[in-house]
């Protein structure tokens, strides 16, 4: 007899409530510092300081982030850097993630555990670790203060997980549609593209989507080989806080405008990740 | 249009010690439907997709029309296959599904569509040309996995299981219609089931395979009266043969009840003799006292399980009777063979059969 079958109807009732509440809990303490972001990125500093309501609310934050001083990051230049150094790296992932998913999973060359482990060996040595012979090397070749650096870089942390991924949604594309594709006398492109790519597709979006998320909030790098003219958006949000006062209200404001693509991003690549995966192709 | 045959072919997976298929010799004709048979691990399914080409050869060859195939790539061998679970493509439509081998020929769209339209119209999926296959039920799927096939007029169409994933009264209809469509289309079939109904009502002729090897090639009726082993006697026929130890010699015993076999084999070896269910008469009087274990009325036969006396051991048999079937659990019955009775030795081959 199973546990639950002796509970009668006011106590499973109660036990509902009781989960309600919890989840309630727990959702309201994970939101609590972005609410507490947004509303502090609404105040005047004053009342931001003192944690007080006095003024009002305004979007007055909002519009000093968006005009910076003179000869400091603007939100402009931040945003137009982190969006190229993001698009571009995240394209050239999947480019070469897509093949090398295909070399893993579906014609496994020889070896391809050891391939596997490989990818996901680069990813054992700690940021900070390299972060010198990469600045050397940066710097010979004059890319310090460029996107192109941020750029390979950001390829070169996000392919592991890349392959990693797409490799295990190739995987789950039925051995049979790729077979009968070869029966039916498909190019290898045409095999990528009519079949493998459309039933992977949503897992490619959540592998895009992660490659995104990351490469849009890194900030070691940017910091450390990117100071100048192409600063990237994590760097924008640190330049608000400044020596010369509280500015908790404007930082929290530029932290909310920092977010809101990585978010809107995921809300897109959501509807696209939950479209039926595989429906329908077998039996 | 082709025949098919496979020479001595044989596929060894890695890092198994024995073939899965092993040396295939096996000639099909040009406009034959063949079934290949057998239970599970019998290597039909890889005898399949090495003619298909999606399973390499380690010995042999595979020759379509006269021409060695063995290392030609799946999508030069004129083939079509028919999957176990369809493999329609999910993002394409029924009609696209249906043409998308004629697209990769590069076929003209014009030609396309009227040869869809037309093998649409043969297997009645006309008005679903424009549904994904996730909208479509079972059999439906299974017609456009047909239909994918015939659009592309190959030379030889090979069917995986294809209506395992049916239920059982679809199955039945499904499979009479696939008969008629290979008759009036007169491809080369081949054919892989597991069911031994489905290959004696389809097969014009039926290839009995087991661990790899094949045991007996031939045409349904051929199979079921005069099978080459104690292996093919047992697989084919539902309910299956009935088998009893026996000492082989010019008579053998049946419950104590002598047959004379003349041209057996001498020696008194242990073989094995064997009698379908419907050679089983049941009546108040024979020579072979039995007792009725269970009766299965199913209409139009009954089966009527029986215990016998076998050489100081209870055995049981099934006989087979026209309903009505007057007679009770636990009932004392007498017995006759009355038709045909299979001697095999101890090496499972048929050595001699009366007709009692």
């Amino acid at each position: 007899m199973k546990r639950g079958a002796r509970l009668g109807v006011g106590e499973r009732r109660s036990i509902a409530i009781g989960i309600g509440v919890l989840a309630w809990v727990v959702a309201l303490i994970w939101i609590f510092p972005i609410a507490w972001t947004v509303l502090t990125s609404f105040k005047t500093e004053q009342d931001a300081a003192a944690q007080t309501f006095h003024q009002g609310l305004s979007f007055g934050r909002y519009s000093d982030i968006a005009h910076s001083i003179p000869g400091t990051l603007s939100l402009q230049t931040a945003f137009t850097n982190s969006l190229v150094v993001v698009v571009v790296s995240t394209l050239i992932v999947l480019l070469l993630a897509l093949p090398a998913a295909y070399a893993l999973a579906i014609r496994p060359v020889r070896k391809w555990r050891d391939v596997l482990f490989f990818f996901i060996s680069t990813k054992f040595l700690p940021v900070v670790a390299s972060i010198f012979p990469i600045y050397v090397y940066a710097e010979k070749w004059n890319l310090i203060g460029t996107r192109t650096i941020l750029v390979v870089l950001y390829i070169a942390i996000n392919l592991p997980l890349a392959i990693w991924m797409t490799r295990s949604f190739f995987m789950e594309v039925p051995r049979e549609l790729i077979e009968a594709a070869e029966i039916d006398g498909t190019s290898l492109v045409n095999q990528l593209r009519s079949v493998i790519l459309p039933i992977a597709a949503p897992g490619i979006a959540a592998t895009a989507l992660l490659c995104v998320i990351f490469a849009w909030n890194e900030y070691f790098y940017a910091i450390q080989l990117n100071f100048a003219s192409g600063s990237t958006m994590p760097q924008w949000v640190i330049s608000n806080v400044s020596t010369r006062g509280n500015f908790l209200a404007k930082l929290s404001a530029a932290s909310i405008v920092a977010c809101l693509p990585v978010v809107l991003a995921g809300w897109a690549a959501q509807k696209r990740m939950i479209r039926g995966l595989s429906m329908g192709a077998l039996k | 249009m082709a025949s098919v045959q496979y020479d001595d072919a044989t596929r060894l997976y890695p890092g198994t010690p024995k073939p899965a298929v092993n040396e295939l010799e096996l000639t099909i004709d040009d406009g034959e439907l063949l079934v290949l048979v057998g239970p599970s691990g019998s290597g039909k399914s890889t005898a399949l997709r090495m003619l298909a080409g999606l399973e390499p050869l380690d010995d042999g060859r595979i020759l379509i029309g006269g021409n060695d195939v063995s290392r030609v790539p799946p999508r030069a061998r004129d083939i079509a296959m028919v999957f176990q679970n369809y493999a329609l493509y999910p993002n394409l439509d029924v009609a696209q599904n249906m043409g998308f081998a004629l697209k990769q020929q590069g076929v003209h769209k014009d030609e396309r569509t009227k040869r869809v339209r037309e093998v649409a119209k043969l297997l009645d999926l006309e008005p679903y040309l424009d549904r994904k296959p996730r909208n479509l039920s079972g059999g439906q799927r299974q017609r456009v996995a047909m239909g994918r096939a015939i659009v592309r007029r190959p030379q030889v169409y090979l069917m995986d299981e294809p209506l395992s994933n049916l239920d059982a009264k679809l199955r039945v209809q499904t499979r009479a219609e696939l008969v008629e469509l290979q008759r009036r289309l007169a491809v080369t079939t081949v054919y892989v089931t597991h069911d031994q109904v489905e290959a004696m009502t389809m097969g014009h002729r039926v290839a009995v395979l087991r661990d790899g090897d094949l045991q007996q090639v031939d045409p349904p009726s051929k199979l079921y009266h005069e099978p080459a082993n104690l292996f093919v006697a047992g697989f084919i026929g539902s309910p299956a043969m009935n088998m009893l130890p026996v000492s082989v010699d010019h008579a053998v015993k049946i419950a104590g009840v002598e047959i004379r076999i003349a041209d057996a084999p001498g020696g008194g070896q242990r073989g094995t003799v064997g009698f379908r269910p419907e050679t089983v008469v049941i009546g108040t009087e024979g020579p072979i006292p039995a007792r009725i274990r269970l009766v299965e009325d199913l209409g139009s036969e009954a089966f009527v399980h029986l215990v016998i006396d076998h050489e100081g051991e209870e055995r049981r048999i099934v006989a087979k009777v026209e309903p009505p079937f007057h007679g009770n659990v636990d009932d004392s019955v007498r017995l006759t063979l009355r038709g045909t009775v299979h001697l095999f030795d101890g090496a499972e081959a048929r050595r001699a059969t009366v007709t009692l």
